[in-house]
This record gives C-alpha cells, sequence and structure tokens, in this order.
C-alpha cells in the first residue's frame, strides 16, 4: 500500500517536473533577456564600453543558404570577424535551412513574440513582413548613420528594399538570372564559342543547332518559382523598358497582358514549337546538373550556381545576359537583411551595425567571391579580393553587369498567394493542358482576388 | 453492517486502484493535452474565425471558412487527388503485402534474407526515399525515367507532368510501404494453427483452396487493422511532396496534408488551415473508428 503511494507520488512528481522544465526553460531564457537588457543601456554610453565588466549587447541572426557549397562558415565567419570589432556586441547567428524554412522560423517567432533582432530573408517577403506588423523601416538609421552611403547599392537591389518612400531592408545576398552555355559544344556545331546569342530568334537558332548527340539546346527551369523565368521572358518581350508585371506598391498584378502571352508563348514554343528544349516542367535543381553533365548545351539559371558550376564543370562554359526580344532583362532574386520589431531600441541599433558591416563593400567582396552572388556595392569591385576573383573568372562580371537591366522580382501583398497563382499557371502551360493566354488570364483573376482586402 | 463494511474496502480499493493507474497515464496524458488536445481545441476555434494577411486580428465569420473551402477549387483538387492517392496504394500494397508475407512465411533457405528485403525500405526515413526516388524519376538520368522513355520512344519528365505524377509517388508509397505491412501479415499468419493446413492437405485440398478458404479469412483482422493504417497513412505521409514535387506541377500531386502546411506558412491564411485540420481530423477519427466499433468484432472467425 504505501509503495504503491509511493509510485504514484513519484509518478506525479515526474510529470509535474516534465511540465515545468517545458515552463523553466522559457523563464531562463526571458531572464536572460533582461539581464542582457539592462547592461546595454550601460554600454550604450560612451563611458561604460570601456568597463571589461560590461555584458555586451546580444544579438540573434538567422540567415538561410540556398545554393550549394559551405556557406554556413563564411557567414559564422563574417559575424565572428564583426564581434572581434565590436566586442559590444554578441551575435548569435543561426542557420535556418533554405529561403523557405527560414521564412517559416520567423513567421512563428513573430507570432511567437520572439522574433530574430536581423535575419536575411527573401526580398518578396516585404509586403508580408508589413502586413504581419513584423519589421521596422530603417530611415531613421540611414539619415543619422553617414558610413552607410546608400548611393553605393546597386539600384537594381534597393528597389526591392523600398514600398512608398520607406527602406525596410539592406541588399546582402543577390542575384539574377544568367545564361550558361557549353563553349565545347558550341564548337562541336560551328557556332563561336565567344558569341552567345544575344536576341530571341539566334536563342532559337542556337538551341536548335544544340540539340543533338545526346543533350537538348537549351533548359529554362518551370517548377518552384516559375514566375521568376517568367518576369524575364515579359521583360525582354516589354516595350515599355520599365513594365513589371506588378505594381511597384504591391497592390496591382498584370500579368494578363498581350505583351506577356508572347513571352509565355515563347517559352512553350522552345520545346513544343522547336524542340529545342525538353517537354513539360523542368526541375529547378535538376538543371545545373544537367548543364554540369553535358545534357544540355544552354540554361538559364541564378547567377547564385556560378561557383557550383565553376567548381564542376569539367568543360570550358560562358556566362551572357540572357537574350533579348525587344530589351534585355532580369528579375533580381535572393535577400535582404531585415531588422524587426518587438525588441529593445538597444537590440535593433546593434542589429542595425551588424547589418550594415555585413554589406560593407570588404564584406560584400568576400561573400560574393565566396559564393558566386552579386556584390551588392558598386566599392565591392574595387576591392583587391574582388578584382582578384574577378580578373581570374571574369564570368562573375556577367551579372554585375546585367544589374542596369535589372528589376524588381514579383513581390505584392499576399505575396504566397498571387506567386503561386501565376507559378501554377504558368505550369499548367508547360504541361500543356492550358494555352498561353488563358493561363494568364486564370493567373489574372486569382492575383486580383487574393489582392481585393489590399485595394479596398 | 458487513455489506457495509464490504462497501467502504470496496470503494477505498477502487480508489487506491484508480488512483495508480491513473498515475501510471497521469504523465503522457498531460502530454497528449498539451501538445495534441490543446491543439486541437484551438484549431477548432479558429477555423470559426477569419485570420489571414489581410485581417491579422481574428474576425469570427462562423463556418464560412467551410462554405469557402466548399468554393475553393485547390481544396476540391486536393481532397479528391489524396482520395485517388489512397486508392492507388492502399489495395496494391496490401495486396502485394499479403503476397510478401506468404513467401516469408514458408520455410525456405534464405527466409530471413527476404523477410529483411521486404522489411527494409520501410527503415528508410521518408526523405531519404523521396530523394532516392526523386533520382531515379530524373529526366536523361533516372532508371525510371529511362524505362519511361524507352517505353514512349520519346523523353518523359514523369514528375513534370500531371499525367503521370501522381502514379509515380503511387508506385514509390506502395514501395515504401508494403514491407511494413507484410510484419502484420507475417505475424497473423504465424497464429493460424498449422493442424488447419494439415486437415486440409490430408482431405486433398489444393494450396490455393487452402489459402483461399483458410489463410485469407483467418487474417481478415490483420487485414481490417492494416487497411486502416493504410488509409489513415495515405492522408498522413507528405514529407515527399518537399522533396519531390512541391505538390505541383499546377496542383497535380498536391495533398490535403501539404496544402494545410501551405495555407499556414506560405500563405498566411490561418483561418482556412485550420478549418480544413478539423476537416481532416474529423476524417482521421472516422477512419479509425472502423477498427473499434464493430467490424472488428464482425470480421473474426473464432
Amino acid at each position: 500500500m504505501q509503495k504503491q503511494t509511493k509510485t504514484i507520488l513519484t509518478l506525479l512528481s515526474v510529470s509535474m517536473l516534465a511540465v515545468a522544465g517545458c515552463g523553466q526553460s522559457n523563464n531562463s531564457t526571458a531572464e536572460a533577456k533582461e539581464n542582457t537588457v539592462q547592461p546595454t543601456t550601460i554600454a550604450a554610453t560612451p563611458e561604460s564600453t570601456e568597463t571589461p565588466a560590461a555584458k555586451p549587447v546580444e544579438i540573434t541572426f538567422y540567415y538561410p543558404v540556398n545554393v550549394g557549397g559551405p556557406l554556413t562558415k563564411v557567414i559564422d565567419g563574417m559575424a565572428s570577424a564583426f564581434m572581434e570589432q565590436h566586442p559590444e556586441i554578441k551575435v548569435n547567428p543561426v542557420y535556418t535551412g533554405n529561403y523557405g524554412d527560414n521564412t517559416v522560423k520567423i513567421q512563428a517567432g513573430v507570432q511567437a513574440k520572439q522574433p530574430p533582432d536581423v535575419a536575411v530573408m527573401m526580398s518578396t517577403e516585404l509586403y508580408s513582413m508589413l502586413d504581419m506588423n513584423a519589421i521596422i523601416p530603417l530611415d531613421d538609421f540611414i539619415a543619422k548613420d553617414t558610413d552607410i552611403q546608400m548611393a553605393d547599392f546597386y539600384p537594381a537591389f534597393v528597389e526591392d528594399t523600398q514600398s512608398e518612400g520607406k527602406t525596410y531592408s539592406l541588399p546582402f545576398q543577390r542575384s539574377t538570372i544568367v545564361m550558361y552555355y557549353n563553349k565545347e559544344m558550341f564548337k562541336a556545331v560551328g557556332l563561336d564559342p565567344e558569341k552567345p546569342p544575344t536576341t530571341w530568334d539566334e536563342l532559337v537558332t542556337y538551341a536548335k543547332k544544340l540539340n543533338k548527340d545526346g543533350h537538348v539546346g537549351l533548359e529554362i527551369p518551370g517548377n518552384d518559382d516559375s514566375y521568376w523565368m517568367f518576369q524575364m521572358l515579359a521583360r525582354q518581350n516589354a516595350t515599355d523598358p520599365k513594365q513589371n508585371i506588378m505594381s511597384s506598391d504591391g497592390k496591382k498584378a498584370m500579368f494578363d497582358t498581350p505583351e506577356n502571352v508572347e513571352a509565355l508563348q515563347f517559352w512553350l514554343d522552345l520545346s513544343h514549337k522547336y524542340k529545342a528544349m525538353p517537354e513539360g516542367v523542368i526541375d529547378w535543381a535538376t538543371v545545373p546538373t544537367d548543364f554540369i553533365q553535358g545534357k544540355t548545351a544552354m540554361m538559364m539559371h541564378t547567377s547564385g550556381n556560378l561557383t557550383n558550376v565553376k567548381n564542376n564543370a569539367k568543360f570550358e562554359f560562358g556566362v551572357a545576359f540572357p537574350p533579348a526580344q525587344k530589351q534585355f532583362g532580369s528579375p533580381t532574386g535572393g535577400g535582404n537583411l531585415y531588422i524587426f520589431k518587438g525588441t529593445s531600441p538597444e537590440k535593433q541599433a546593434a542589429a542595425w551595425e551588424f547589418a550594415k558591416y555585413m554589406t560593407a563593400s570588404e564584406q560584400a567582396a568576400l561573400f560574393s567571391s565566396s559564393s558566386g552572388y552579386v556584390g551588392v556595392r558598386k566599392s565591392a569591385y574595387d576591392t583587391d579580393a574582388m578584382k582578384k576573383y574577378t580578373a581570374d573568372f571574369p564570368q562573375a562580371l556577367v551579372a554585375r553587369d546585367q544589374l542596369e537591366y535589372a528589376f524588381r522580382e514579383l513581390s505584392t501583398h499576399n505575396h504566397g498567394k498571387v506567386s503561386t497563382a501565376i507559378t501554377n499557371q504558368i505550369q499548367a502551360a508547360l504541361a500543356g493542358e492550358i494555352d498561353a493566354a488563358g493561363a494568364l488570364k486564370k493567373a489574372q483573376a486569382e492575383a486580383e482576388q487574393a489582392l481585393a482586402p489590399f485595394n479596398k | 453492517m458487513e455489506g457495509l463494511n464490504g462497501m467502504n474496502a470496496g470503494w477505498s480499493e477502487r480508489l487506491r486502484r484508480n488512483g495508480f493507474g491513473w498515475g501510471l497515464v497521469l504523465p503522457s496524458l498531460l502530454f497528449l493535452c498539451l501538445f495534441t488536445y490543446y491543439p486541437m481545441f484551438k484549431s477548432f476555434w479558429l477555423s470559426f474565425y477569419e485570420k489571414n494577411l489581410a485581417t491579422p486580428e481574428p474576425l469570427f465569420v462562423g463556418f464560412d471558412n467551410y462554405i469557402n473551402l466548399l468554393h475553393d477549387n485547390v481544396f476540391m483538387k486536393v481532397f479528391s487527388n489524396n482520395i485517388w492517392f489512397a486508392i492507388g496504394t492502399v489495395p496494391t500494397s496490401l495486396a502485394l503485402a499479403f503476397l510478401m508475407a506468404l513467401f516469408a512465411d514458408k520455410a525456405i533457405k534464405g527466409r530471413g534474407l527476404a523477410r529483411l528485403s521486404f522489411f527494409y525500405p520501410n527503415m528508410i526515413p521518408m526523405i531519404a526515399v523521396a530523394n532516392i526516388w526523386l533520382f531515379l524519376y530524373t529526366p536523361h538520368f533516372g532508371l525510371f525515367a529511362r524505362l519511361a522513355s524507352w517505353i514512349t520512344d520519346q523523353p518523359v519528365n514523369l514528375l513534370g507532368t500531371p499525367d503521370t505524377v501522381m502514379g509515380a509517388l503511387v508506385i514509390m508509397m506502395i514501395w515504401k510501404e508494403a514491407g511494413y505491412f507484410m510484419i502484420f501479415y507475417l505475424a497473423g499468419m504465424q497464429q493460424i494453427p498449422k493442424d488447419l493446413y494439415e486437415a486440409a492437405a490430408v482431405s486433398g485440398v489444393g494450396t490455393f483452396t487452402a489459402i483461399r478458404r483458410i489463410t485469407i479469412p483467418l487474417t481478415m483482422p490483420t487485414t481490417l487493422f492494416v487497411a486502416v493504417v493504410a488509409i489513415t497513412n495515405s492522408f498522413k505521409l507528405v514529407d515527399h511532396l518537399w522533396i519531390m514535387t512541391k505538390g505541383g506541377p499546377n496542383n497535380a500531386s498536391n495533398l490535403l496534408l501539404y496544402y494545410i502546411y501551405e495555407s499556414t506558412f506560405n500563405f498566411y491564411d490561418q483561418g482556412m488551415a485550420a478549418s480544413m485540420t478539423v476537416i481532416m481530423i474529423v476524417l482521421l477519427l472516422l477512419i479509425s473508428s472502423l477498427q473499434f466499433f464493430g467490424w472488428d468484432r464482425k470480421i473474426h472467425y473464432e
């Protein structure tokens, strides 16, 4: 009898402990946070920074890695270098997976009122983050801080950090679409390997010529975010040099226009009419593999894959602007640094300091040369590290040179629904379920429905 | 007097025994409440509210979310996809599991190896399976992609074509699941008394008749159990979609659970996601209750 009561009591206390344990960890982190906040206020004043006892401001930094290669080491290394220069700030870098996982984690954090202090996130998340009231505008920091030199950033990358006159992020991990081509295959069919196609007509002629001997002429990926490739074709076919597929305030979609229908039709024709590209939806991740393995002579892909192709291709390859119809054009892609609401002003200031450091020219040069992403600042290309990198590997300059034709990636309110609407219809068209005009009409209707609440 | 004493003793005895029982279930019950019943209740509550990017503060809308679902083409497509996925995977993997169990039950040489090789697909995590099969289906390189190209005499993109993507995923799932269900059949078959087969053999009954008249009827409880597990799995297993198709092309391979995830974390439409969650919970409850109410008893032959 006593034994049993004891057992019951033990079981009870075990379960209580277990539950309490869950709560405890929360408490302790909360305490830790308060502890760090207090000395921070002191640390902010110049006298106390010299006292070694002052505890540093602790900030959490979330970042995703979306391309191959050991980029986590590069970013963690940059964070430690920052802490050596700024002993008053402690950065905890958290690698969060790919862009999708990263956004989910940040979103969960925002809802639980424990957001990261600073994070790299897709440029396209801007309106979602604003609608969730999760991020702060950086204009005050920019106005006070002369070191930042906003004019030094490439304008194509700054475009998507802004909305309605305010700046909400700093460009960090940025890319454009470039065309990779296999020089040896060009030679084999009698094409000049130094003269890649520059127009749609040439692209078709070349791709048809190259489509033999067990490999295809061209591959354009169509799953995941197929709207990115569509934006490229749409801009190339646009008469207006500033035409995009959405309005800059993120409230209107402009998918269903005659020029866009032509652009999508061209994409379909590459496989159905000209037979130079495989039919159906081509997978994003297998396209670089196909190119490296010699299964396709040309591919359109992110410049973020430069290092991957450079390290793995066993042949000479060239990188060029994707060909023009009426003009050149490529949307930009990738992530910016955002600073979050709901933390203390000290933390936000520390986060700004960190974001500024990560986007300064030295760091931009280091990050670009180790990843293949485009250096976000003009001055990054004047650094010795970058000069050496681009001298050995001039292909890395193509994405940068293309920036004058680059423009904002699809970014709207209700971005998930709007981008899914266009992506799904492009996929349906590529799969032959619907024609180009019908697909864009449907996508337009779905997007308008998703945007309706924001146009009230 | 004695009766009263006896009742008192019975009462305290019962309390003691029940208290001990409750003490035993308490730890898991607490966690179940925290991580299962509370979230379920919360989803149920949220399903009556509109909560998305346009309305960040929950707004009570009654049954509107459920009515909207009926008009949501994607939901309808995803739901019917899920039913086709279940129809595609469950009967075949059950039949295959039964045949494999018959084979693995026979006392032949290499029986251990046969059991292992049938069961091993189940030991590999779903994400790894998806990666292996993604490669098998990769155009130009993959074994199955080449096989399909050879048959149709043109390049085939099995995962990139709406007509073939579901079939491709169904085949993978059968490969993955059949070995698992085989284990249950194997256990079921080993419980069948051997003298039944001996009696049948003495009466000159052939192997196939013995299987049809003895093995199949006597493994019916296993079949019911395995069928319930298989059907619920066909609604629950979606890991492969992350790796292989993301539900595409154009939702051709999208399943209910993946669509719920998309609605929550991609569209931030929490009200709709909650109402779909409720529908899913009710559906799974209905399916699993087949096991507990009635059916189970009706198919016993003892």
